[in-house]
């Protein structure tokens, strides 16, 4: 048998308060391996206090190839940022 | 020495995590995996870490100038007093993994008494220790059920592993006359209280991981008097190396 | 359209997403794995982060031949945590490079037939504990001068492990250094253990950064494509200026009759590197070539049956959870 350990994702909390956090991958044979290896490999500096695993092939990534239409429809809704709108100078915190 | 009991049963502690530290050492580099590497490493720093605690502790007790490194590096083999389980060469994962599950039971029920030590600073030492045990425990019961429950091949091998060091495990609950002073005054740990709990833990493991619990009658033991398995000569020779080649040096 | 017009299409294609991406570099911006990019920085890429990486998991066997005999409890777990975090770095790149589409098996594969080469410093051979702290002052701020360059290459995920490593590798060359602190200060066996680890690391140290410039017919295209920031003579240069005072202050002496400050560059002129040598090394024919691919062969395949017994047992697992939940 020549199976490898398959590729996990790591997610890591750095603090409460934090958002969870790309930190790399690693390789192990089920999720409690992945939790375990994690915290070995990248918690050794005390970095966190909470660690998420996924295995990779459970992640669907956007294709940059479509960027454009993904993205860039975003990029002219000026009327979805604060200074689009007008207001008076009195007014100094709105 | 005033408090040579104490001093004594320090070491008695100590020595166990200093030679199973050392063991794992050896295995840095050379791990089945990545990952495994430096899980085995973590530990190996553990240990080590809670050896320094320890020694530094009892170099304060002896009160005649020697150092941690003293302790650890200048005491002829005789003066040892390891017991004989965590001296046995690495052999391979299988042997690696179950000597370590074989002493974290024992250590983790060990360090959970000894925080409750009338001993300040070893019950300060335990308290410290008693969460990176714990982890010790949960990593080696965990290979146990994987490689038991894995292949047959790693079955076998396990298998193997825990029948031969079996014979070392009685050993872990054997008292000195310094362990049972200590234990009078209420800073040792009374380790026969948690005998039975420890075989009932071991066995659970055993159980999940589909092994047989091996029925062996017959023990061996003397390394807590200081007589050893011929493989400690050439683990400390190895430890000791510079220490003996450049005596009175500073590092 | 005709086949040949077809044909030419793709060509122009591509040609128009090759100009794009070079585009992109020159503005700085960062290249991801899903990016489409030229086979040839995919290529390059495997070839020099893998390179990278057997080189951390190598270099931890040299070091790693002075773990049990370490002369103090202090070094000792300085020691093991080091090279603990070298092969902690070599997992950060395997798993970068394993985004460009390449498993670690294979990556292993290459080191181990041969195929791939690793750093040529770790094939000689650390012979006293003074080399501990001469790998760690010189090989490892060798090291840093290369990874700090990189800390800003183009392919996201090398430089983002790059950060993570000078992160870590920071205790690493001040832990080498230390140690030859301590030895200058103390006894005559030992300020000459010192020097002799010195004599013998120092020019293999140099030759860490690659062949001159002229030499280097990668370097061009290497910069072009920021996998490489500044060429291997003005890394080496800057390891030597660095190098040279923390040598003369702990009374060290760099084991070069040529070495002299030159003014107008405001740099040291240095000795004729033994390129040859260096060859020879990088050929497989260095001290311990061998031993170091023996003993990284020998660990992977005394590994097998551990990796394929954990593979079985979650297979096991995952089978008795699905049976729990019908």
């Amino acid at each position: 048998m020549k199976k490898e350990w398959p590729l996990w994702e790591v997610f890591v909390r750095s603090k409460n308060g934090l958002e969870h956090r790309h930190f790399g991958s690693l390789h192990a044979a089920d999720a409690k391996m992945a939790l375990e290896n994690a915290r070995d490999v990248y918690t050794r500096r005390n970095e966190g206090v909470s660690i998420w695993v996924v295995e990779s092939k459970h992640i669907t990534a956007s294709n940059p190839e479509n960027n454009g239409e993904l993205f860039e429809p975003a990029q002219n809704k000026v009327y979805r940022h604060p200074t689009f709108y007008d207001l008076p100078d009195e007014i100094k915190h709105m | 020495m005033k408090n040579e009991n104490l001093y004594k049963y320090i070491l008695g502690i100590a020595d166990n995590n200093l030679i199973l530290g050392q063991r794992l050492g050896e295995l840095c580099g050379h791990g089945p995996s990545l990952e495994t590497d430096i899980a085995c490493t973590n530990i190996s720093l553990d240990l080590l870490g809670q050896v320094r605690s320890y020694f530094q502790y009892a170099a304060l007790i002896a009160n005649n100038e020697s150092s941690e490194d003293d302790i650890a590096m200048l005491r002829p083999e005789r003066e040892y007093v390891n017991i004989l389980l965590v001296e046995q060469p690495n052999t391979d994962f299988a042997y690696t993994m179950a000597k370590q599950f074989l002493f974290d039971a024992y250590h983790y029920l060990f360090i959970q008494k000894l925080q409750s030590s009338k001993d300040e600073t070893l019950s300060a030492i335990a308290n410290k220790a008693i969460k990176e045990v714990s982890y010790h425990y949960r990593f080696s019961s965990d290979w146990i059920k994987r490689l038991g429950d894995g292949t047959e091949e790693s079955h076998d091998r396990i298998q193997n592993a825990i029948n031969d060091l079996w014979t070392y495990t009685n050993e872990l609950f054997s008292q000195t006359e310094a362990d049972k002073a200590m234990i009078a005054e209420g800073i040792g740990v009374d380790t026969v209280v948690f005998k039975e709990d420890y075989y009932n833990k071991v066995s659970e493991v055993l159980k999940e991981a589909t092994l047989e619990i091996p029925e062996s009658k017959y023990f061996q033991k003397g390394g807590k008097e200081g007589i050893h398995t011929e493989h400690l000569g050439h683990l400390l020779s190895e430890l000791q190396y510079m220490q003996r080649t450049y005596p009175n040096m500073k590092w | 359209m005709s086949e040949a017009q077809i044909k030419d299409s793709r060509t122009e294609h591509s040609r128009s997403l090759e100009a794009q991406f070079e585009a992109r570099i020159a503005r700085d911006e960062k290249i991801e794995p899903k990016d489409w990019m030229p086979e040839k920085y995919r290529k390059t890429h495997i070839r020099q982060m893998s390179q990278h990486a057997h080189s951390e998991i190598v270099g931890a066997l040299p070091e790693g031949n002075w773990i049990t005999r370490a002369p103090s409890l202090r070094r000792k777990v300085a020691l093991l945590a080091k090279i603990q975090d070298e092969i902690g770095h070599g997992l950060y790149l395997y798993s970068a490079t394993e985004t460009l589409g390449i498993t670690r098996n294979e990556l292993f594969e290459q080191l181990h037939t041969g195929k791939a080469k690793y750093s040529s410093i770790f094939n000689y051979p650390a012979v006293t504990w003074a080399d501990m702290g001469a790998i760690g002052w010189l090989v490892d701020g060798a090291a840093i001068i290369n990874q700090v360059a990189l800390c800003g290459a183009s392919f996201g995920p090398y430089a983002r492990a790059m950060v993570r490593i000078c992160k870590e590798e920071s205790f690493h060359q001040r832990q080498g250094y230390e140690i030859l602190l301590t030895l200058t200060k103390g006894t005559q066996e030992q300020k000459d253990m010192a020097q002799d680890a010195l004599n013998r690391w120092w020019w293999p140290s140099l030759m860490m950064f690659g062949p001159t410039d002229d030499e280097s017919p990668n370097t061009a295209q290497s910069m072009k494509w920021k996998l490489k920031r500044k060429t291997n003579d003005e890394l080496r240069q800057q390891f030597v200026d660095q190098t040279v005072p923390q040598a003369e202050l702990i009374g060290l002496t760099i084991p070069d009759s040529d070495l002299k400050w030159n003014e107008t560059k405001k740099g040291y002129n240095f000795g004729d590197i033994n390129w040859d040598e260096f060859w020879q090394v990088v050929k497989g024919h260095g001290p311990c070539n061998k031993e170091r691919m023996k003993a990284r062969i020998s660990a992977w395949n005394k590994g097998q049956w551990v990796r394929d017994a954990a593979m079985a047992h979650a297979e096991k697992q995952q089978s008795k959870n699905l049976n729990k939940a019908v």
